[in-house]
């Protein structure tokens, strides 16, 4: 992938002894430990799974939108899965619908983006050579690597995927008879799962712990760009959190292969009475969702970090409220944890607890009115530049509000009744994580992708793969609030059965038209991708004019990235158009004593005290060289 | 041949793409707009953001009034009254606050888009409006979270004791049900005792069961409270009552209820509807496997006098299926065949 980068490896590693690497292929582009390639990989894997995740949609939005087309000229793919008279079949749109949200949410918005970016730029952006362990970050692909196989595996074998949906509610994942994607489907799911956890630990160690320890001399927290305060909490949530999801889907195992009964009581399916008695369905809800709902700030708070981060440079402004940004990011982390049961409000649980639940769910819209508003005083008297990066984050801005909005409804549990498991909430989530994060995603890659393959993605093509993709998603979702006020319920095969949900046949086929043209229209930032990555334009060492530390690295950084010295920090990142400074942006490394006409008052008492430390430090330096 | 013209015109579309994308790139190189900063394109873009705006705002004006009936289903129960004008309150506020922000999120791209020598405001913070807009969302985020903490409080309150009880049992795929019967009192049952002639699984034992009687549809009368008792046999189900905006999971191995008061009766609501074929509908919102799609009940909401007669006429379990006391303990056995004596006379 990188044949460009060969040329200028050697000036690179030109003076870079400490670090000399005599990489072949295999330790170069696969069992690397180099965190640059690692976040490559992540990519890579991350957008073949949007592929697959983004094709099962169009999969089912056929069936939902055109009730009546044959779809006999999928059978070559889908083979038995597509009846005699060229249906789709009722369990295989289960499974799809599940295999979906299971690839979307787990293999491409948590894996393919914090894991795409926090290896990425944590390095690059804190000053540090590696991550804190590079073998264990090789580790953690190769387990999302394997679990993504077993994955796609299950797609494909006799019984079907999993198909109870993505949050996997027994009795119904623990029950063959009930459905046939719970037999060996739902097996294999459980298993990639668990492969799919552990890479996710492996990988929020690393990040945590880089973080911490290897800030370069000056990156005090307060001087972190907030994509690394992102990347950060996203990774203690997932700390936090994923293992119980593993304790969840632990006990399922136990319950689908070894007759115990936590999650099941009085059962009596296909002709027989199961002998489990005293689980509780209920049971598995509150510990899914205790990991379902953080992952919701899993998925969504990389994509805030990376809008920040591209909202301020293109703004040519600082992002406003650096410090009110951190404390709603710690505020969200905070809470993302105890609001959990504000999926379980019709589950039958205490409705003593969902009042509890509602209060929680409604403190957390603060934090994000907060960023929003915060994200708009960036913009106002900037002096805005739209690069495609910029485009996707003005994009998510706006997902963000919209799904976010709606969730007010949601987490409201008297008006929750009628929409909970409407295809309002499949607006709304679809919006506020999906969409946004997904943008979020976009922007990074148009970003960074000149840092990571040293060439530029042709803007022309990033304008028109945005205003297709941004107006598609849009008339994708905002008719689903529609659908779902009307009260149609999520996961149904047909609406033929029911006289209230016999009408809106004209705006299904419309969403599922809107869906298909922004799946295929995805194609046009592929092609970008990958022609880019060998024939764009060769960049310049810093083409968004940006602060941050990853720009002062050779234009394609070698393992270890900064030949020589790691370079000291002496100031925020978010210098920009500064009044009094020449160029409309300073970057980190600039000390304060060398812009004594554009520093603030309280900047100019510092600059004392940074020349002493300077000075300390040049000493440090020479008695160490009179050692050599 | 189809196939063959279908893949030529792809080709055809793809090359004449690629050729426009080759020219465009090599007329910027030689312009050397690549250069630049900000490209026209800028510009575009800027006014696309307004333009975007516009159109859409129209689009959703024009379509939220145009439909409105149609997404706006008609009310059944009183607790909807309550909870749909919740929502309305929530759709006035959030749809202000999505309008606001949307107008500067996107008049700010072209009011302050690129402009060559112009400097960005140096604007890193201002705490008195971060505590504004902390507060202020913040007071209203109370206002709407006590006015629907009240209104849950009220529907998930216990239910009168005089509440009509209807206990709906999920399976896959279909919900059968069961009326107490004369002495308003559901018999014990047990998923064991399921069988294909007792497929509620009534234990019929129980003295208060022998009156127990099944029926194909929901009746249930207007203005009077309603309790459904709610269970599933096999994997979760979810009643959802559309118009009585009602809903709660069924789960096997815990009951589960929600009470409510109808408020039009079935023929009302024809008439208001205009639609003569209208009836309440019963559907299944938990995702349950294969038949998730059509386990449709219907619901007939009666007036109280009808109620009483109908509720009077229907036949007890044992009555319908006289073999159900084999096997019964004896004093409870005797009753049955009181009962069934009764019922012949």
């Amino acid at each position: 992938m990188a044949t460009s980068s060969v040329a200028h490896h050697d000036t690179a590693h030109d003076d870079h002894h400490d670090h000399e690497h005599h990489d072949n292929f295999i330790t170069k582009y696969i069992f690397t430990q180099d965190h640059k390639m690692i976040g490559k990989q992540f990519l890579v894997t991350g957008m073949f799974w949007a592929l697959i995740g983004g094709f099962l949609s169009v999969l089912f939005r056929l069936q939902l939108g055109f009730p009546d087309l044959s779809l006999e000229f999928l059978r070559p793919l889908l083979g038995g899965w597509i009846d005699e008279s060229g249906k789709l079949d009722p369990t295989f749109y289960l499974a799809l619908v599940t295999m979906h949200g299971t690839i979307m949410v787990f293999f491409v918005l948590t894996a393919g983006l914090s894991g795409t970016f926090s290896n990425f730029l944590i390095p690059l952006q804190i000053g540090a050579r590696d991550m804190a362990s590079g073998f264990m970050n090789m580790l953690s692909y190769w387990f999302f690597f394997v679990s993504g196989v077993i994955m796609f595996i299950s797609l494909f074998i006799k019984t079907g995927p999993a198909g109870g949906g993505w949050v996997v509610y027994p009795p119904l994942s623990a029950l063959e008879q009930a459905i046939p994607g719970s037999g060996l489907g739902m097996t294999l799911w459980l298993i990639a799962m668990v492969f799919f956890i552990a890479s996710s630990l492996m990988g929020g160690i690393n990040y945590i712990t880089t973080i911490i320890n290897l800030r370069t001399k000056g990156m005090s927290f307060s001087r972190l760009p907030l994509t690394i305060w992102a990347f950060f909490l996203t990774a203690v949530i997932g700390l936090l959190s994923f293992p119980v999801l593993f304790g969840a889907a632990l006990l399922l195992v136990f319950d689908r292969s070894f007759g115990t009964s936590f999650y099941l009581a009085d059962i009596y399916v296909a002709g027989e009475a199961l002998p489990n008695t005293g689980g509780s369905p209920v049971l598995f809800q509150h510990l899914f969702w205790f990991l379902g709902h953080p992952e919701v700030y899993i998925v969504l708070l990389p994509a805030l970090g990376i809008t920040s981060e591209v909202i301020a440079t293109n703004s040519r402004k600082p992002i406003f409220g650096y410090k009110a940004m951190i404390v709603s990011m710690l505020g969200i982390t905070v809470l993302s944890f105890v609001v959990w049961a504000h999926h379980m409000f019709v589950s039958g649980m205490n409705p003593f607890l969902g009042s509890i639940f509602m209060f929680l769910t409604l403190i957390i819209a603060i934090p994000s009115a907060v960023k929003v508003f915060n994200y708009l005083t960036t913009l106002w008297r900037g002096n805005l530049i739209f690069t495609p990066a910029m485009l996707f984050s003005i994009g998510l801005v706006s997902f963000f509000i919209s799904g976010g909005l709606t969730g007010i409804f949601l987490g409201n549990s008297a008006i929750d009744i009628q929409l909970h498991d409407t295809y309002f909430v499949v607006a709304h989530f679809h919006l506020v994580m999906g969409s946004a994060s997904f943008f979020g995603m976009v922007a990074g890659v148009y970003h960074w992708f000149p840092k990571m393959f040293g060439r530029m993605m042709d803007a022309k093509l990033g304008y028109v793969h945005f205003w297709l993709t941004f107006t598609g998603v849009y008339l994708v979702f905002f008719p689903m609030h529609y659908i779902g006020i009307a009260g149609f319920p999520r996961r149904y095969y047909s609406w033929t059965n029911f006289a209230f949900t016999e009408h809106y046949t004209d705006l299904n086929m419309f969403v599922s038209a809107a869906a298909i043209i922004t799946f295929f229209g995805q194609f046009i930032f592929l092609f970008n991708f990958f022609y880019s990555m060998y024939r764009g334009r060769k960049t310049t060492p810093n083409p968004w004019r940006s602060n941050t530390l990853e720009w002062t690295t050779p234009i394609e950084p070698g393992h270890g990235n900064w030949p020589g010295e790691i370079p000291t920090v002496y100031r925020w990142p978010y210098d920009y158009s500064k009044p009094g400074a020449a160029e409309d942006f300073i970057p980190q490394t600039v000390p304060l004593s060398h812009t004594p006409e554009s520093n603030l008052p309280h900047e100019q008492e510092q600059v004392k005290l940074e020349l002493e430390i300077m000075r300390e430090d040049s000493e440090v330096l020479v008695a160490n060289e009179s050692k050599h | 041949m189809y196939g063959f013209l279908i893949g030529v015109g792809v080709l055809l579309i793809l090359s004449i793409i690629w050729m426009v994308y080759r020219i465009q790139t090599l007329v910027s190189v030689v312009k050397g707009s690549d250069k630049k900063i900000a490209s026209g394109s800028n510009r575009v873009n800027a006014f696309l953001f307004v333009l975007f705006l516009i159109g859409t705002s129209i689009l959703m004006f024009w379509y939220s009034y145009k439909e409105f009936d149609n997404y706006q289903m008609p009310i059944a129960s009183e607790h909807g009254v309550v909870t749909d004008q919740l929502f309305w309150v929530t759709m006035a506020i959030t749809g202000i606050v999505f309008l606001i922000t949307h107008v500067l999120l996107f008049v700010f791209p072209y009011k302050y888009q690129y402009k060559e020598g112009r400097k960005a405001a140096f604007y890193p913070d201002n705490n008195k409006l971060e505590i504004i807009w902390t507060v202020v969302p913040g007071i209203v985020l109370a206002g709407l979270v006590i006015s629907g903490w009240m209104a849950w409080s009220d529907i998930t309150a216990p239910a009168p004791e005089k509440a009509h009880v209807v206990e709906i049992m999920g399976y896959q795929f279909a919900w059968e049900v069961r009326y107490p019967g004369t002495d308003n009192v559901l018999g014990d049952y047990d998923y064991r005792l399921i069988t294909a002639s007792n497929s509620h699984g009534v234990d019929f034992n129980d003295k208060n069961a022998l009156d127990d009687f099944p029926s194909p549809i929901v009746v249930i009368p207007k203005g009077e409270p309603v309790l459904f008792k709610i269970r599933a046999r096999d994997v979760l189900h979810s009643v959802f009552a559309p118009h009585m905006r009602l809903k709660m999971d069924a789960v096997p191995g815990m009951p589960t209820r929600f009470w409510f008061v109808p408020t039009k009766t079935t023929a009302e609501m024809r008439e208001e509807t205009g639609n003569p074929e209208f009836e309440y509908e019963i559907a299944c919102t938990e995702i349950c496997g294969r038949g998730h799609f059509g386990m449709r009940k219907v619901i007939e909401v009666v007036e109280p006098a009808a109620y009483q007669k109908w509720y009077s006429e229907q036949k007890s379990f044992i009555q319908q299926n006289p073999a159900l006391t084999a096997g019964l303990q004896a004093d409870v056995k005797e009753l049955a065949e009181i009962q069934l004596e009764e019922s012949k006379k």
